[in-house]
């Protein structure tokens, strides 16, 4: 069999999917035999070698890049996985889509951020704004409300586990087996 | 001044015996007096009253009628049901909010006037309408409109607002306002003329208790709110739980969005509700009953009371009821305070025993443990009246009208876009179609049967029938024409479970929401095939795992319509090909951060060339 192509990306998330993904331990032995690793943080590399089969997505969308990256990302790969609450929900960084009974929502996330919370050290009062800084955006956006994803993993982080038999099963295209437990998050 | 709002609350309470039961009463009248509950006010009753600020507050809170900040002496109520949308009503807000000076939700700095929209307040048939406190004024145009405020600035009367009065019992002194009855068809079992009063009841005192209910049973009436329970079953249940009290409760609480047909019983047909509730009340062995009336219906109450008054006098209520000497039964009114949930029978019971109008766990049913944990028989205003012909007719004459699973008549209340809206009384498994013709209407494409809540049809579904083996029914049927937008109706129906949705469910309070967020992609223009697919899921979801009756039927609305007008929704889909969703605008989401950081995109901004990609 050819093997599969696959890149991942880290958006609006905290590495700790791809942290979970190291939790497959000696199975990455087997993984390696069966996909390539095109762009991903694992290889480090920061462009597209060429299309790719899988896209695995951690984290969100709050700022101007995640969208460019995940709209690439998404006319790169035949199939887009959301893994992980920050994906699939949006996360932490989704909390601060509850201001939203402010006339200014962005300012007041950022000032609360930056300047006015009680735990804050910000001597020069300023709220970071860097030319090289992508623009954040109004609010944080799910990936399925930037383009259309296939399929999800749910969990904070999926365990390495849940990665290997979701991956496993989307390599072979036959439905993931998961027990109800490790999926559901109530 | 403060010592008067002292007294006033110590006065309010001690009216209502320090009952925190019956602190809805006292809210209304502080509410009454003073414009709002305010905190203090809120600390002062519950000190006085020996309950919690929180608790207090929660149901301030709850009920749209009552309100923390001040509002106006006069507080204008616009109806913004789908009826009254269609009929203008948002031309007649523009008026009034010229005229008085603020907008929507506004109090005038005099602390004058309030303008504000409230959901259905029964008055479809003659939309558009509004209150003015507790004055109804019907069939809105703007002139009238203005007229209307001008009059109220000129004089804060608002019972001079009502020229002409309305027929029957509208013109009663004590009812007094300019509302119609607008009956266009009368059936044979309510709205009949000539009914013989107290038939019934005397002939149900000459029977045993178990007799009675039998009747009732093989008449085969089922209960007219909608559920269609049986009526006689269920008084059997009250009857033989083991208690030293239980209650009757007449569900008034006519909150469905298109219905009106209590309104017409509670001004035509008082004496028979009374009556039929009198009769439950002997059937299942209760001394007291409740009649739960919205608070939208609260210019019927002076009215109300005069007719219960006057049945305690020629010993129809009270003690030796019809000279029988162990049957006592009294009944009072409780008000309401503006809560759509609290037409659902464990609502209305919370409602009724001073708390927030949330459902509560069932089982244990209301038959079983209902208002004060007590067994209470909850029945509608017209099932009551079915009961008290019942008793007088006989349970063969009543199934012999309608159809074999459905007997009795059924009354209801047809608005919309047709020449004669109003009130009809048809025997069960009448058509739709045949209804229409009856009410006038032409190029009907959308009926809406049952409310907000109810089954929405289709052209090809006009042959269906009203009874409950086909289209159960409280008894609205609203009716659209071509020109109407499906998906706008939808997205009302949801805006109002979303409003309405007493929040203590997740899958009601999040899952209306969510409903309607994608129903507005879908009239954007934005949605595909898979959206359709979440509405079906999620709409399924919600109506297994909500807590009561609203969060399994608010998503109806949009399972029906998906099933009914699937052309409607295919039109508006829209398939992308590159796999990015057209719903989502970059330039949107950076506005404010362009604002806030004074730069441009280095991605997204012409200026840097188009998105590098």
């Amino acid at each position: 069999m050819k093997k599969k192509r696959i890149s991942t990306i880290s958006l609006a998330g905290c590495f700790g999917c791809h942290m979970s993904l190291l939790d497959i331990d000696e199975r990455i032995l087997e993984l390696v035999k069966l996909v390539e690793f095109d762009r991903s943080p694992v290889n480090d590399l920061k462009r597209f070698k060429a299309r790719c089969d899988i896209g695995f997505i951690e984290g969100g969308c709050c700022n101007e890049e995640n969208v460019h990256t995940l709209r690439k990302f998404r006319r790169n790969c035949d199939v887009l996985v959301a893994v992980g609450q920050c994906a699939v929900m949006g996360g932490l960084p989704v909390m601060r889509n509850a201001i939203m009974h402010s006339d200014d929502p962005l300012r007041e996330c950022l000032e609360t951020a930056y300047l006015n919370s009680p735990y804050v050290y910000n001597p020069t009062n300023d709220i970071p704004n860097d030319p090289a800084l992508p623009l954040i955006l109004d609010k944080v956006y799910t990936c399925a409300e930037v383009v259309k994803m296939d399929y999800q993993i749910p969990g904070c982080p999926p365990s390495g586990d849940i990665l290997w038999q979701a991956i496993v099963a989307l390599l072979n295209g036959r439905p993931s087996d998961l027990p109800s437990e490790v999926i559901k998050f109530d | 001044m403060k010592s008067d709002q002292d007294l006033l609350i110590t006065r309010s309470c001690s009216k209502y015996g320090n009952d925190p039961g019956r602190v809805i009463d006292i809210l209304w009248e502080i509410q009454k007096s003073l414009g709002c509950v305010s905190y203090e006010a809120m600390e002062k009753i519950a000190a006085t009253i020996n309950t919690s600020r929180v608790q207090i507050e929660g149901i301030v809170s709850f009920y749209s009628f009552f309100s923390e900040t001040p509002k106006g002496k006069i507080i204008i109520r616009l109806c913004d049901d789908i009826v009254d949308r269609h009929a203008g009503v948002e031309q007649i807000a523009v008026v009034f909010s010229e005229e008085l000076g603020i907008g929507i939700g506004q109090t005038s700095p005099d602390r004058e006037f309030s303008l504000e929209y409230t959901p259905c307040i029964g008055m479809s048939d003659q939309a558009p309408a509004a209150l003015v406190n507790d004055v109804v004024v019907t069939s809105l145009t703007p002139d009238s409109a203005r007229e209307t405020a001008r009059r109220l600035k000129a004089n804060p009367d608002t019972s001079k607002l009502v020229a002409a009065k309305g027929d029957g019992n509208n013109g009663h002194r004590l009812i007094n306002t300019m509302v119609k009855n607008n009956i266009r068809l009368k059936g044979e079992v309510i709205l009949a003329d000539g009914i013989q009063a107290e038939a019934g009841l005397k002939k149900a005192l000459s029977k045993t208790p178990l007799e009675v209910i039998q009747e009732v049973v093989e008449s085969g009436l089922r209960g007219r709110g909608g559920a269609g329970f049986s009526t006689g079953e269920k008084w059997r249940l009250a009857q033989k739980a083991l208690a030293s009290k239980r209650f009757v409760i007449c569900n008034a609480d006519e909150g469905e969005p298109g219905t009106f047909k209590d309104r017409v019983l509670l001004t035509e047909r008082a004496d028979l509700i009374f009556e039929g509730m009198a009769i439950a009340a002997y059937a299942i062995g209760s001394d007291s009953g409740i009649l739960y009336l919205r608070a939208e219906y609260a210019y019927l109450r002076p009215f109300l009371e005069a007719v219960l008054e006057e049945r305690r006098k020629s010993g129809l209520l009270g003690s030796a009821i019809c000279g029988k000497k162990d049957f006592s039964f009294d009944i009072r009114i409780q008000l309401g305070a503006g809560a759509y949930i609290c037409g659902e029978e464990s609502a209305l019971i919370s409602s009724c025993e001073g708390l927030r109008g949330e459902p509560k766990n069932r089982p244990p049913f209301p038959v079983e443990k209902g208002y004060l944990s007590k067994p209470t028989a909850v029945n509608n205003v017209e099932t009551f009246c079915c009961a008290a012909r019942i008793m007088d007719r006989g349970s063969s004459w009543f199934a012999g009208i309608g159809t074999k699973a459905s007997h009795g008549t059924k009354l209801l209340s047809v608005s919309g876009d047709c020449a004669k809206p109003g009130v009809y009384e048809v025997p069960y498994g009448v058509e739709v179609a045949a209804l229409l013709e009856m009410a006038g209407a032409e190029d009907t494409a959308i009926v809406q049967v049952g409310g907000a809540s109810g089954d929405m049809i289709g052209r090809r579904s006009f042959n269906r029938k009203i009874c409950f083996s086909d289209l159960a029914t409280g008894g609205a049927i609203t009716l659209f024409n071509s020109s109407r937008n499906v998906l706008a109706i939808v997205d009302y129906y949801l805006e109002f479970f979303a409003h309405e949705s007493c929040g203590y469910c997740t899958p009601c309070r999040v899952g209306t929401v969510f409903l309607r967020e994608r129903i507005q992609k879908v009239m954007h223009g934005f949605a595909d095939k898979a959206d359709l697919e979440y509405l079906q899921e999620l709409g399924k979801t919600i109506m297994i795992t909500s807590r009561c009756g609203l969060g399994s039927s608010a998503p109806k609305c949009v399972l029906h319509s998906i099933a009914q007008f699937p052309l409607v929704y295919s039109s508006h889909l829209k398939e992308s090909l590159d796999g990015l969703q057209p719903g989502f605008n970059i330039q949107k989401a950076l506005e404010e951060s362009r604002r806030i950081a004074k730069r441009k995109s280095m991605i997204y901004d012409p200026v840097f060339g188009n998105e590098g990609e």
